[in-house]
Order: C-alpha cells, then structure tokens, then sequence
C-alpha cells in the first residue's frame, strides 16, 4: 500500500523558484492558498447543502438568503462568532502590537536572567 | 453574467477509466480551473507593469533601452506585482498536481485494475520492459508532474496517465473539449478538409501519451492501422484501455522511443505528434525528425501541433512572458526549441524546403454551455492556439 497522503504533495524534479526577496513570504502566501482553496471546497459543499434542501423541500435558499437574526441573543451570538474569529486570523498582528507596547527581553535573556533567580 | 467562467469539472466526458472523484475532490478542480482563469487575466497587469515601471526605470538608471531577454527577467523579477502574480501561479500549478494526485494516488490499485481487466488478452498493447526512457524525460518531471510520464508506484501502475486526464481539463480551463482532445480533432478537421482524398493506410502517433489527440485520427479513418507509441507503460495502459472503453479498437499502442523505432522505412502514410517536440532534447529532436523521414512514405504526409514560434517582430515582453511556463512550470526544452526554425528542423532530415508547411490551428471545443465563447486574452503557454508545421514528403 502506497502512501498516497504524503506522494499527492511530493516535490516535482528540479529546483523550486522562488519569485519573493524573503522565502517566507512564497512559504506562507502556499499555505495561504492552500487554506482559500480548502475554503472554497467548503463553500461549494454547502451550497450542496443548501440546494438539496431545497429540492427535498425543507428550506429554500431564499430563506437562508433572506434570514436576518430575529432575537438579541442570536444577533450576540453572531457578533460574538465574528469578533473571535477575526482575533484568531489576526492574532500575530495583535501580539506585534503588544510587543511594541511592551518591548519585551528574549527567551534567552529571560533565561539567563532566571538563572540567577 | 460573469464573462469567461470555465466550465465545471463534472462536464469532463467519463469513461471507464476516469478516476472517481468525490464532491470535494471535483470542487477542489473547480476552484483551481478558476484560480488559473483568474490569472490568466490579472496576468495582464505585467505587462502594464512593465510598461510603467520596470522598463522605464531600467532606461532612467542605465540610459539605454532593454536589449536581452535575460536583461529583461532581471529587471522585472525585482517588480511587486510580477513576484506576486509568478508566485501565486506557481502555487496554483503545484496545487493542481497535489489535487490530482490525491485524487488518482488514493485509488491507484483500483485504477490499474480496470486498466489490466480491459487491456487482458489484448494484442492492441505492446509493452516493452527493455524500453528505455530517454534521459531528457528522467532529468526533469514535465510541467511539475511528480514521477512524470513514466514512475510506477505500483506495478501496472496508471496514475500518472489518470492524473494527466482529469487535471489537464483544470490547466487548460476546459478549452480542450470535453476530452480533452482539442488538438486532435482541429488537426483531423484540417486534414479532411485540405486534402479530401487522403486515404492513408498507415499513421504514427509519436508521443501519445494517454492518446487523448490520436483517438479522433483513428476515428476519421476508421480503416487505417493507428499505432500510437510512447515510452512510458502508465501512459500505455491506460491510453489503450481508454480507447477500447472509448469504442475506438483500430489503435495500437507500443512502448518506444520515437528516436528508434523498429518499423520499416517508408511504411507510414501520415505521422502526427501533437504537443510533444518541446518536451523532448536538443539532440533528440533531430534524431526524432530523421526517424519521422525515414518511415514516411514517399508522398506521405507529416505534421506537429507545437506552440506557438518566435517571431521577428515579437516584442521582447512578448518572448520573455511566453518563456515564463516553460522555466517556471517545468517544461524546459521549450524555453530552448524557440531557437529552431521548424524548416530547419525538417530539412536536415531530408524533407525539400518547397514542401514545408506552416499553419495556426485553434482547438475544436465540444462545450456548448457558453461558457468557452467570450473573447479573452491569451493566457501564453496555455491557449489552445497553436502553430502546426510539416511536409509532404517528396
């Protein structure tokens, strides 16, 4: 049995170009667009979803287009699912920030410094 | 209406040995197919970029004008919207063989199954395990195919040949036809048409590949003995298997190497290679012309569907865009054949200068969703639009 997760992503023969000054920038725009095809996989599946639905007569798409949050609580819990969401794809931006706000010593030095105590 | 939507993958025509897919696998092929087409048309903002930045930077700072391709890739590699468009469409291509590998890797014992339960007993499939495939195939894998044409995961493997099929309707956005097989039609349509009374009696496909481009040459000439050759049994396997499912039983397929095949001379009527030329070698290419002549028939027709040539008056833009493919989605040799005039080509093999043809071909596209008909900008490298050049040999 072959191991087919890991030969689907095997490297192809010749070096790889890299078009960025930085390879980590070529590194993370790959995952990135890895992760944006994951998502549109996602979306179409739900919109399988959705039109099945439909077709067995259960909810129709223009329910679910025209759906608006109807008591407080669900327009809080929406709310909530965005503010969290977003914190978690922009959390290095948030930690950077932090970082600038509050210049912090090194793990190394941290560790020297705890050696002393 | 959203203009130049590719078609979904789903429309690609099935055969017994088209991979299952599973609705996040097809979904995945439909991201990426618009992912491709995307590009194709922010791609024009190199140019632009070219235009308004890199070029006249490059005059501001030297006081002379751009004199090299070379010159050219230097300057523009430095360029934000050039980095950003080659690295998505590198990404973009490496996503399209990961997503058909997953798809074909996960299945391969059922696929050659199905191949070695149609191909059993056959006399129509000729291996040859003493076939040695030719160094410019093992020193790079064509447009980033891992284990190109040839590896074998498994014994009788297919899924290199099952890979090519269900993801070049991907690459090329559907504009192939619904199998794929574009190229051979527009050449069968051209042949028919310009010469109404050609009957030949013997054809070589050289190069075929999972034979997508031969099958409508078998079927125009439904009498004529097909053979199709090529140096990788996966191809084989599954091109033949293909055939048979696909009704087509007048095309044998044989593992060899163009270069050297064991045919007798002047024992072919029409020999067609169909997007092949540039993925063979410097020396190889002459040695494969010299074989073309050798077995054509006094009379006999000859002709290959390449890419389009260089020209004079190609701007250098024009040249170094259309090279991007070849050095960035691995298919070096291209990069390199645009230094041959195909009239060269053919008469250092023997063929008469007077008898050299050139013509443009644009693949026939059996897709009437509307979809392929809105006009677009050329996507190089990947357009179904081609330069087909031959002889009759006298």
């Amino acid at each position: 049995m072959i191991d087919h997760i890991k030969l689907a992503s095997s490297k192809s023969k010749g070096k790889r170009p890299y078009f960025h000054d930085d390879p980590a920038v070529e590194r993370v725009l790959n995952i990135t667009m890895a992760i944006a095809g994951e998502l549109a996989v996602m979306r179409e599946r739900m919109d399988s979803i959705e039109r099945l639905l439909e077709k067995k007569g259960l909810v129709s798409q223009k329910e679910i287009d025209t759906y608006v949050p109807e008591t407080k609580e669900e327009e809080t819990q929406r709310q909530e699912w965005h503010s969290e969401y977003i914190s978690r794809v922009l959390r290095i931006v948030q930690q950077e920030m932090e970082e600038l706000e509050n210049p912090d010593k090194s793990i190394a030095d941290i560790a020297n410094d705890i050696d002393k105590m | 209406m959203a203009k130049n939507l590719p078609p979904v993958w789903n429309k690609i025509a099935k055969h017994a040995m088209m991979p299952e897919t599973n609705h996040d696998e097809r979904a995945r092929y439909n991201f990426l197919a618009n992912l491709n087409k995307h590009l194709a048309h922010v791609s024009q903002g190199n140019k632009m970029a070219f235009e308004k930045r890199v070029e006249p930077a490059f005059v501001k700072e030297k006081e002379r004008s751009i004199a090299s391709v070379e010159e050219l890739n230097e300057a523009i590699s430095k360029d934000s919207h050039y980095q950003i468009w080659s690295s998505l469409r590198r990404s973009t291509m490496e996503m399209r063989q990961q997503a058909g590998r997953s798809i074909v890797l996960r299945q391969a014992e059922e696929l050659r199954d199905k191949a070695a339960e149609l191909n059993k007993g056959k006399a129509t499939l000729v291996l040859d395990a003493n076939c040695k495939v030719p160094e410019y195939l093992l020193a790079v894998d064509n447009h980033l195919m891992p284990g190109s044409y040839h590896t074998e995961l498994i014994e009788g493997d297919v899924t290199p040949a099952a890979n090519y099929d269900s993801g070049i309707f991907v690459t090329t956005a559907g504009l192939l036809g619904r199998y794929n097989d574009g190229g051979g039609k527009a050449i069968t349509s051209w042949v028919k048409k310009t010469y109404p009374d050609f009957a030949p009696k013997r054809i070589l496909d050289i190069g075929c590949g999972m034979g997508h481009n031969v099958l409508p040459i078998a079927r125009a000439f439904p009498n004529a003995e097909v053979i199709a050759i090529d140096t990788g049994a996966p191809m084989l396997r599954y091109a033949h298997a293909r055939a048979l499912d696909l009704g087509v039983t007048n095309v044998t397929f044989m593992q060899m190497d163009a270069a050297k095949t064991i045919f007798e001379n002047e024992s072919f009527d029409w020999i067609q290679s169909t997007m092949f030329f540039h993925e063979t070698g410097g020396k190889s290419i002459y040695k494969i012309m010299d074989e073309v002549y050798r077995l054509l028939k006094p009379g006999g027709l000859t002709l290959h569907i390449e890419q389009p040539q260089y020209t004079d008056d190609m701007s250098l833009f024009e040249k170094f865009i259309r090279d991007w493919d070849a050095l960035n989605n691995s298919e070096p040799y291209w990069s390199k054949m645009h230094d041959i005039e195909p009239i060269d080509l053919m008469v250092s093999s023997g063929f008469k200068k007077e008898d050299f043809m050139q013509i443009g071909a644009k693949a026939e596209n059996d897709l009437d969703d509307g979809t392929q008909k809105a006009d677009e900008p050329e996507d190089h490298g990947r357009s179904p639009i081609w330069n087909v050049f031959g002889a009759i040999k006298n």
